[in-house]
């Protein structure tokens, strides 16, 4: 619709300082209306605290933000922009920006810039209609919120994402894929001129993402400015009409998609050439026969979130477990875990029977669990590196004492414990000013390394990781992989959940698929391909229509 | 068949919804039980017995709620009652002052919205936990009344003040008037307005209402001074009832109140609770001494029944989310 490109936002010398760490140092940002505009960078580069800044919910400690005056493109909606409609025509013409100082969210919803946070802004308690219009209900003129239109606008919206979540579901209900479309909406709701996402993707299976591209194209359509943040850069040169790279909170590079290649933005990123991240396997079926398994599941159960699970996984093996979301993956390590024991079945750990019924029973059995959900259940976000990577210790008496971290009565070790964390954040370097930082002070990616560094630092004989790379960048991805690669070559057997189908055929000796809450296929590394494990997550016969099955998988949560 | 069992379902999965619909149930089955034994237990002269021993409670209890919901809560009440009841006798009857008794009951309600606000103040602004705060200016504000007071009780407030707390309209005495009517209030306001609405945002995550754009500390400071404020009321209307302020009014009334609020099903983690149901729960500890004297038994049990049903009220809460 807009030939000439006019700006809508625009930073200017951007700078945010916190504590020792310059997370922001100078940058510039054009965006403008109609374009889909993405930001890449490592772990730490600055992308979210530059989407907080630009959603208010930040202050810059220097810079200038620039937003079009609210008429300049066609507007609709948003209070604001009634006022300022005389300066409509204006179009492509600089001076239509105006300087805005955000004081709070709130600020910046009404100039008409939303955010998708990479943390969830989601009050588990009220129900998907109240958070999608948190603060913004249809109210009359009593200030009273209307019911009615409150459910037929979610409604409406819902039916807009094509997803079967009803108005009235509380949140907590909800699984996360669920709740980040929730959160999706909860942006889109306003009508926002400029709409920010910050890893919208990374916990949405293909089905909810196609949806979403498809909504950010006609939202691209109808003038939208969008800034897109996300590490999976296939992803970003889909969507993206230019990319501007982050490195040290700097801005490298603002290039249109057409000149630019996966590696050449690997490259900006990072500094340096990376090669192929997921590295080569070193267990062969020939050793299958010889050992005993490391884990044996038969017939596990749990009624109404899945039934018949049967595997095994040798010494050194790791297994993909792909599926849609709410096959019930995630239930199984839970199972395995001892958070919510599955009732039929059997558990064999290196020959001996097993039946976990709660963590602490299944991490003395030898079996660690790395959560999908790092900031509800994974982290102690407001402890510090070090409590954090102790914690799998602390809590088991005898193997702390054990390991040296705490005296045979019970009173810990600090200093050992320090020198274990320190150690810890060398190996997985994890970016920190030290061990004392706050986890929930770091970014994401290392947010995902202090979760991996404190499972993995108990050498567990099996690990669960759960969609272990979850907002993680290429660089740090790279690096997880070897982390796995490095345990399993010890011995450790990794099962894999992962939503991420490259990410399954790059790691896995063998890959299960599960279906509707029963393992379907189970795929050598040889014979699986991206086609074969789509088929099988969607069932035999299926259309390659995704929705078709959705239906079929359990109401529960993955 | 199959539609009456589908209307039947229905109805009770509608009734379920409600959530106060287990203190409703059980409120109504205490009384129907003590009106099987002794009909008495509810005539009109017991009702009113009941409700005008609760007022103070639930008119503190319509901000109570709103705390609880945002995740807060107010220790202090007991104590702001009386200090601003002993500040507007004292503005009465003081010979130095001898205030009219219109502006010593505005001074009244403004001692107690002040030290509201100060409580939210710390709480919102410095960031201090509730309990620790709200704890401080309880003792704070208890010393206080004592000093202002010098330690003595203040009475004969004239007619026209203690008509707040002994007159009639139609027949029913204002302090219920007044009580019940700020109950639908506020019930209505934190079930239907969009500004009240935004408490259960914060209770539930305040991390997330914030980056929605709500204004967490004012709103909590805010839901402190209006706890001061209807803690204030109640206190003011105490001393006009009995036409008498003493310093040491109203101790304790804050552990009652919180009771109150939480079996009628709010949650000290936040998010949760109505006001409605917390006047549910007054009603329902109000019964308690009517009750015991109805049974004939020794009027020492009361505390202890009323811990049961604290200790009850939580565990059925449990019990009932597990079932979910
Ligand atoms: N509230 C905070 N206090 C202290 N340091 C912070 C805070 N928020 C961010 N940082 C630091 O600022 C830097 C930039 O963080 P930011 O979250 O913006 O990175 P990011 O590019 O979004 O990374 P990721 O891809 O992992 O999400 C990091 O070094 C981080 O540790
Ligand atoms: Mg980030």
């Amino acid at each position: 619709m807009v030939n000439t490109p006019h700006t809508v936002l625009r930073l200017v010398g951007i700078h945010k300082r916190f504590g020792a760490v310059l997370a922001l140092d100078g940058v510039d940002l054009n965006v403008n209306a109609g374009e889909v505009h993405a930001l890449v960078g490592e772990n730490g580069a600055g992308k979210s605290t530059l989407i907080h800044i630009v959603a208010g919910t930040l202050p810059p400690d220097r810079g200038e933000i620039f937003l079009a005056q609210s008429g300049a493109r066609g507007d609709r909606s948003s209070p604001v922009s009634r006022e300022a409609s005389h300066t409509e025509g204006e179009e492509g013409d600089a001076s239509a920006l105006r300087r805005v100082q955000f004081r709070n969210g709130h600020e910046a919803l009404c100039a008409g810039i939303s955010a998708v946070f990479q943390e969830l802004s989601l009050v588990g308690t009220l129900s998907v209609a109240e958070n999608i219009f948190a603060n913004r209900q249809p109210v009359n003129r009593w200030n009273f919120i209307r019911r009615g239109d409150l459910r037929r606008q979610t409604q409406a919206l819902l039916d807009g994402f094509d997803i079967g979540i009803e108005p009235d579901t509380a949140v907590e209900r909800l699984s996360v894929a669920e709740r980040q479309v929730v959160e999706i909406l909860k942006a889109l709701s306003s009508r926002p001129r400029v709409v920010l996402f910050d890893e919208p993707t990374s916990s949405l299976t293909q089905r909810e993402t196609r949806t979403l591209f498809s909504l950010i194209h006609r939202l691209r359509g109808e003038g939208t400015a969008i800034i897109y943040v996300s590490h999976h850069l296939p992803e970003v040169l889909e969507l993206a009409d230019r990319v501007t790279v982050l490195r040290d909170g700097r801005r490298v590079a603002t290039l249109p998609r057409s000149d630019v290649s996966e590696r050449d933005l690997i490259r900006l990123m990072v500094g340096r050439e990376l090669s192929d991240i997921y590295g080569q396997p070193h267990w062969f079926p020939e050793k299958q026969a010889a050992e005993t398994p490391r884990l044996r599941v038969a017939g596990l159960g749990r009624r109404g979130v899945f039934s018949g699970v049967a595997f095994d996984l040798r010494p050194g093996e790791i297994v993909g477990l792909a599926g849609l979301v709410g096959a019930g993956r995630t239930e199984i390590g839970r199972a395995l875990f001892g958070l919510a024991p599955a009732t039929e079945g059997e558990i064999w750990l290196d020959g001996r029977r097993i039946w976990p019924r709660s963590a602490g029973e299944a991490m003395n059995a030898g079996i660690a669990y790395v959560t999908e959900d790092r900031k509800a259940l994974g982290l102690y976000l407001r402890h510090s590196v070090r409590d954090n990577l102790a914690a799998p210790w602390v809590s088991r008496a005898h193997a702390c004492a054990v390991r040296g971290f705490s005296t045979g009565a019970g009173f810990l070790r600090d200093r050992q414990l320090d020198d274990y964390a320190e150690a810890s954040r060398k190996r997985f370097r994890i970016v920190a000013p030290d061990v004392r930082q706050t986890v929930g002070r770091l970014s994401g990616g290392n947010q995902q390394k202090v979760l991996l560094a404190a499972w993995i630092g108990i050498e567990p004989r099996v690990l669960i990781a759960d969609e272990p790379t979850r907002g993680v960048d290429v660089g740090a991805r790279g690096e997880i992989y070897g982390y796995l690669r490095e345990l399993a070559q010890s011995g450790t057997a990794i099962l894999l959940i992962s939503s991420d189908l490259q990410e399954i055929l790059g790691m896995s000796d063998r890959v299960l698929v599960m279906r509707a809450g029963r393992i379907v296929k189970q795929l050598d590394r040889a014979e699986a391909t991206e086609e074969g494990i789509i088929a099988a997550a969607l069932g035999a016969g299926a259309e390659p229509n995704l929705r078709v099955t959705e239906t079929q998988s359990p109401s529960t949560q993955t | 068949m199959g539609t009456t069992d589908s209307v039947l379902v229905r109805a009770w999965a509608a009734v379920k919804r409600v959530p106060e619909i287990r203190i409703l149930l059980v409120v109504i089955a205490f009384a129907l039980a003590m009106w099987a034994y002794d009909p008495r237990f509810l005539s009109p002269a017991t009702i009113n017995t009941i409700l005008l021993y609760l007022f103070g409670f639930a008119i503190m209890a319509c901000g109570m709620t709103m705390l609880l919901v945002s995740g807060g809560f107010d220790l202090s009440v007991g104590s702001v009652a009386a200090l601003s009841a002993m500040t507007a006798a004292m503005l009465m009857k003081h010979p130095a002052i001898l205030l009219a008794w219109p502006l010593a009951f505005l001074a009244g309600l403004a001692v107690g919205a002040a030290m509201g606000l100060i409580n939210g103040w710390i709480v919102a602004r410095v960031g201090i936990n509730p309990f620790i705060t709200t704890l401080g200016m309880m003792l704070l504000a208890r010393g206080l009344t004592h000093v202002v007071s010098g330690g003595m009780s203040r009475s004969d407030f004239g007619p026209q003040f203690c008509w707040l707390g002994q007159g009639r309209v139609a027949g029913v005495q204002m302090p219920i008037i007044i009580s019940l009517t700020l109950v639908v209030v506020a019930d209505v306001l934190l079930r239907k307005s969009r500004f009240f609405r935004q408490n259960y945002y914060i209770g539930g995550n305040e991390q997330a209402a914030w980056l929605s754009g709500i204004a967490v500390n004012r709103i909590k400071m805010f839901n402190y001074c209006l706890s001061g404020l209807l803690a204030a009321l109640a206190g003011l209307l105490f001393a006009a009832r009995l036409d008498s302020a003493a310093p040491n009014q109203g101790e304790g009334d804050e552990l009652k109140v919180i009771t109150a609020v939480i079996v009628g099903g709010a949650s000290l983690s936040g998010g949760k609770g109505t006001v409605f149901g917390a006047f549910l729960g007054c009603v329902l500890l109000a019964m308690i001494l009517p009750a015991i004297r109805t049974l004939h038994i020794e009027v020492h049990w009361e505390k202890a029944v009323v811990g049961s049903i604290l200790l009850l009220a939580v565990l059925l809460d449990r019990i009932g989310r597990k079932e979910k």
